[in-house]
């Protein structure tokens, strides 16, 4: 290059400044526009992003809605308590960690197994349970040694808990933590899902799962100021939680403890209703459980020990197990046979002892028969001669179309789940439930044993007793119902639960006077009468044996069968007979002939309830008793 | 006497940086008042000495300066090797120099011994350039470039590689040769940002990149690949700018800024906390400032007395902007995570001596132009 005087080298040098000082002001140019996009176009987004980083919503979990019987005594509530809470995710060493703990607060094996199943079925970053109730003291202990635990805290929580344990356990139901299914089923339900934010604990069975959503209340919210690191810096707002509604029942504990009791050891059901409501007033299914082991998480021993069970405990036996009628179908044949216009009262049979059809015989239990049966003694002696003859005249399509208008064979609609539909034995039926045509035809000779309450029949004792009630009511079917109204925790007043009359049958009265005639002379001096002897009151009865086990024409001898393949004994009844107050249906389990376990235990729901008279032996009423 | 000595202490400083530079650290305090009170009496601290430094330097005639170009930038390039070889290790990165007495950072002297270094060499070849002295002043700036990168302190090789690139630029490097580099370069960060899946997907290995410079850069690209690691300063800081908006929250009000959800907001992030407490109005004056700094600087350069002083003002001068470019770029989102400070503003003593340093030599260069006219 050529020598270059310095004025051309100092012009060409401030050129090159301009230059550079166009290309500062571009390149902040380029920033401002940055800027200008960041702080004026897209504020509003960036502003409420900034918002959401700070602003925690924090829910405030209501209390859950109190259980009490039609007199006020409590049946679920809640307690206050400490319990030891781990977080798996933040714990390095858990098994380690347990064990230290171990040495402060007492930690059983069950606590452990309990836990090891609550982390199997919850995201490993909730906060579990491992130790609930803890004392004053074992608080303390762990307080002064915090700072060995990440990870682990105490917290102060509501508990369920079921003051009368075992009592009412079917109905009342129980709650537990919410699992993997329900979650999901709450999170695709954008109604229920804020409302169950916090909330660990939910319905799983009887009252407490069909009244979640009165029983759950309204879940609060508390606006906390956070920062970064998720630490709360101020509360901004709170709108506090609704606690759940409390649900006053039709049923009356007293009378459900006395029926309760009544069965001693054997497996049963019951099922008390009032005719003229539809409220129940006893719903019994025996053995019945702890409903407080299921809180938190049943423990893997005691929930074995429900599983294994012969008797199965956990079986709702009054509205989900269905057993043949037996004798107890009687009175409702008979009805269906005057209102169908097949029968009146007064027409009368010979009974031989046996009837014969299609070259096989239909024996009565009587050797020999009653002689001549007119329509209120076959039902107070109980004679199955009259009604083989009577489905015989009648025909499957007539008995199932009646039977069904009484409810037979469907869903009463009472207000916990887990109801079934029971059997009501027809042609359609039976079509339906086979799969070889020759399984699928429907013979003539069935329609015999259908008269007398056996064969295909199988209905739930809730069927029974709404079916005795809607008699006793003289036609009028009313919904069942266990919650009688629902008590709004926010100004105490009473949503009742309204008597709905399903449907108006539209019975004759003559007829149904003939049938409540017969059903209180079973209880004279019929096949209840030794259950019912200076009852002090008019009731009307009717016994039933549903055989468990066909002997094919072999004589029965109950000492000769096994336990469990000895006939299931039931009673239904109502009372007063003039003016009905309480219908029910009773079932025990391989308890032999229904006026022999069966009968008593009505006999003594009965008497309390009508009478106020406690059954012989029980303790008497003390304040706070078991 | 009192006037002559009030006297002997304002003269050197340039009336108009000085002027500027006290605006712009009394906002700083301002700032960091907010940002983070704790630090309040170690940043005036370091204001003090900032200043002091200053005044110093602006008492060194620029001939001084230029007898010491070639032994500072010897005793760098040195000291940059013992880093390499004996250097301490600090967050994945080999920076520091423990030398028993003091522990150095080498790279942050080549800040202001690389321009002064090529300013050096270009009076050296006054009237005589040929095509052969870019080529050497390409090496001078190459080797310790080549240095701090493998440190690796992406930050400042980007500082030290422009301050030395601008020296070239100004002592008249061939627009022939700018363009085409220009025109790479654009292109080369179009492609980046079109083939970034390929190119940040795991196992592919940058040349001349560590792993996390390469993940920085890729989180740029796509923060929200990794909102909770990397990305997440940069989401907080554009989420800080934006909710800000035009006249922002207020001295102290910051959400971002008050909750620490803003990374880094005392030092290289504070221009986030700016923008959320000042809104784009503040952001606008900031930057107004720091743009006057930036022109003063350049004013000073086009009217020096040799090509010296010219080259190092000129350089001293756009470098400032690079620093407050970049360090915006990066905060706003634009540019990627290198940590490069915001002049003058953010925290940390080291950065605030160096810049006071090169202001320092500004204002010797402004205050001498007229007495060596030769």
């Amino acid at each position: 290059m050529e020598f270059k005087p310095p004025e051309q080298e100092i012009s060409r040098f401030r050129t090159r400044v301009l230059w550079a000082s166009v290309f500062v002001l571009v390149c902040f140019g380029l920033l401002v526009s940055r800027l200008y996009w960041l702080q004026v176009t897209r504020h509003d987004y960036y502003a409420t992003r900034a918002e959401d980083n700070r602003i925690s919503l924090v829910p405030i979990v209501p209390n859950r809605g109190l259980i009490v019987d039609r007199n006020g005594v409590v049946l679920a509530r809640n307690y206050s308590a400490y319990t030891l809470e781990l977080t798996p995710s933040r714990i390095p060493n858990l098994d380690q960690t347990i064990d230290e703990l171990a040495k402060l607060i007492d930690i059983q094996q069950k606590d452990r197994k309990r836990f090891k199943k609550l982390m199997e079925e919850s995201r490993t970053f909730e906060s579990l349970p491992l130790r609930n109730r803890l004392s004053d003291e074992e608080v303390a202990r762990f307080i002064a040694q915090r700072f060995r635990f990440p990870g682990v805290d105490i917290k102060a929580r509501l508990f369920r808990q079921y003051p009368e344990g075992e009592l009412a356990s079917h109905l009342l139901g129980y709650i537990g933590r919410i699992n993997d299914r329900e979650k999901k089923a709450i999170e695709d339900d954008e109604t229920r899902a804020p409302n169950y934010r916090g909330t660990e604990h939910i319905g799983k069975s009887g009252l407490e799962q069909s009244y979640e959503e009165v029983l759950h209340g309204v879940t609060g919210f508390e606006q906390i100021e956070v920062d970064a690191g998720g630490r709360a810096v101020r509360s901004l707002a709170r709108t506090p939680p609704v606690p759940g509604d409390k649900l006053v029942l039709t049923v009356d504990s007293k009378l459900q403890k006395i029926a309760e009791d009544a069965f001693g050891d054997r497996r049963g059901a019951l099922v008390a209703i009032e005719p003229g409501t539809g409220g129940v007033l006893a719903l019994v299914s025996k053995p019945t459980f702890d409903p407080n082991l299921f809180v938190d998480g049943i423990d893997s021993q005691s929930w074995d020990a429900l599983n294994t069970s012969p008797d199965h405990p956990l079986l709702q036996r009054a509205i989900y197990s269905s057993y043949p009628p037996g004798s107890t179908f009687k009175p409702f044949m008979a009805l269906a046979a005057l209102e169908t216009g097949k029968r009146t009262a007064q027409q009368a049979i010979s009974d031989p002892g046996f009837f014969w059809f299609g070259g096989h015989q239909f024996r009565d239990d009587k050797k020999g028969g009653h002689g001549s049966v007119d329509m209120v003694k076959s039902i107070v002696v109980s004679c199955d001669t009259y009604y083989y003859q009577l489905a015989n005249d009648m025909g499957i399509d007539l008995i199932a179309s009646f039977m069904g208008e009484l409810g037979f064979g469907s869903r009463t609609g009472i207000d916990i789940n887990g109801e079934s539909t029971g059997v009501l034995p027809s042609p359609a039926w039976k079509k339906k439930r086979f799969k070889t045509p020759e399984m699928r035809k429907w013979y003539a000779g069935e329609t015999i044993s259908i008269g007398i309450g056996q064969g295909y029949n199988s209905y739930t004792m809730l069927q029974m007793a709404h079916a005795v009630a809607t008699v006793a009511a003289d036609g009028v079917m009313y919904k069942p119902h266990l919650v009688q109204y629902v008590q709004s925790s926010r100004d105490d007043k009473r949503r009742p639960i309204e008597p709905q009359p399903v449907k108006r049958l539209g019975y004759t009265t003559e007829h149904l006077a003939t049938i409540k005639r017969a059903m209180v002379e079973v209880n004279k001096w019929g096949t209840g009468a030794r259950a019912f002897a200076n009852a002090g009151y008019t009731s009307a009865g009717k016994t039933g044996t549903a055989q468990v086990f066909s002997l094919k024409g072999a004589e029965y001898k109950t000492h000769a069968v096994g336990e469990r393949l000895r006939d299931h004994a039931l009673f239904i009844a109502f009372a007063p007979a003039e003016d009905p107050k309480i219908a029910l249906a009773v079932l025990v389990e391989n308890g032999g002939f229904g006026a022999e376990s069966a009968a008593p235990i009505a006999r003594q729901v009965l008497d309390y309830y009508l009478l106020g008279k406690m059954p012989q032996g029980a303790a008497p009423e003390q304040p706070g008793a078991e | 006497m009192l006037r002559r000595l009030l006297n002997r202490l304002i003269s050197p400083f340039d009336p108009w940086l000085t002027a500027l530079v006290v605006i712009l650290l009394s906002f700083t305090a301002i700032v960091m008042m907010s940002a983070s009170p704790e630090r309040m009496q170690a940043q005036l601290t370091n204001t003090c000495i900032g200043l002091g430094i200053m005044w110093i330097m602006a008492n060194i005639p620029p001939q001084r300066l230029q007898a010491l170009a070639v032994p500072l930038y010897v005793v760098g390039v040195v000291l940059l090797l013992g880093v390499e070889f004996f250097g301490e290790v600090s967050k994945g990165a080999q920076r520091w120099l423990d030398l028993k007495v003091v522990r150095l950072q080498p790279s942050e002297l080549f800040k202001i011994a690389m321009p002064l270094m090529l300013a050096w060499y270009f009076q050296q070849r006054e009237g005589a350039l040929k095509v052969l002295d870019f080529i050497v002043a390409t090496v001078l700036l190459g080797v310790p470039v080549g240095l701090i990168v493998i440190q690796p302190d992406l930050g400042t090789a980007i500082l030290v590689l422009s301050a030395g690139f601008f020296v070239i630029f100004f002592a008249g490097l061939s627009w022939k040769l700018i363009v085409p580099a220009v025109v790479i370069g654009v292109a080369a960060i179009v492609a980046v940002v079109s083939y970034q899946d390929q190119i940040c997907a795991d196992g592919v290995q940058w040349p001349g990149l560590r792993d996390y410079q390469k993940h920085r850069i890729c989180t740029l690209l796509d923060p929200t690949t990794d909102p909770l690691g990397k990305g997440f300063h940069t989401i907080q800081s554009t989420i800080a700018i934006g909710s800000g908006g035009l006249l922002g929250k207020g001295w102290k009000q910051g959400t971002q800024a008050q909750l620490e959800f803003i990374p880094e907001r005392h030092t290289d992030f504070i221009f986030a906390v700016i923008s959320e407490e000042w809104g784009l109005i503040g952001d606008l004056g900031l930057m107004t400032v720091l743009l006057l700094i930036i022109f003063r600087g350049l004013v000073i350069a086009a009217g020096a007395h040799n090509v010296f002083s010219r080259l190092l003002a000129g350089a001293l001068s756009l470098s400032f902007f690079v620093y407050a470019f970049v360090n915006i770029g990066m905060v706003s989102g634009v540019l990627p995570v290198v940590g490069v400070p915001l002049p003058l503003v953010s925290y940390g003593g080291t950065a605030l001596v160096t810049l006071c340093l090169g202001i320092g030599v500004l204002m010797s260069i402004a205050r001498h132009r007229s007495t060596n006219q030769s």
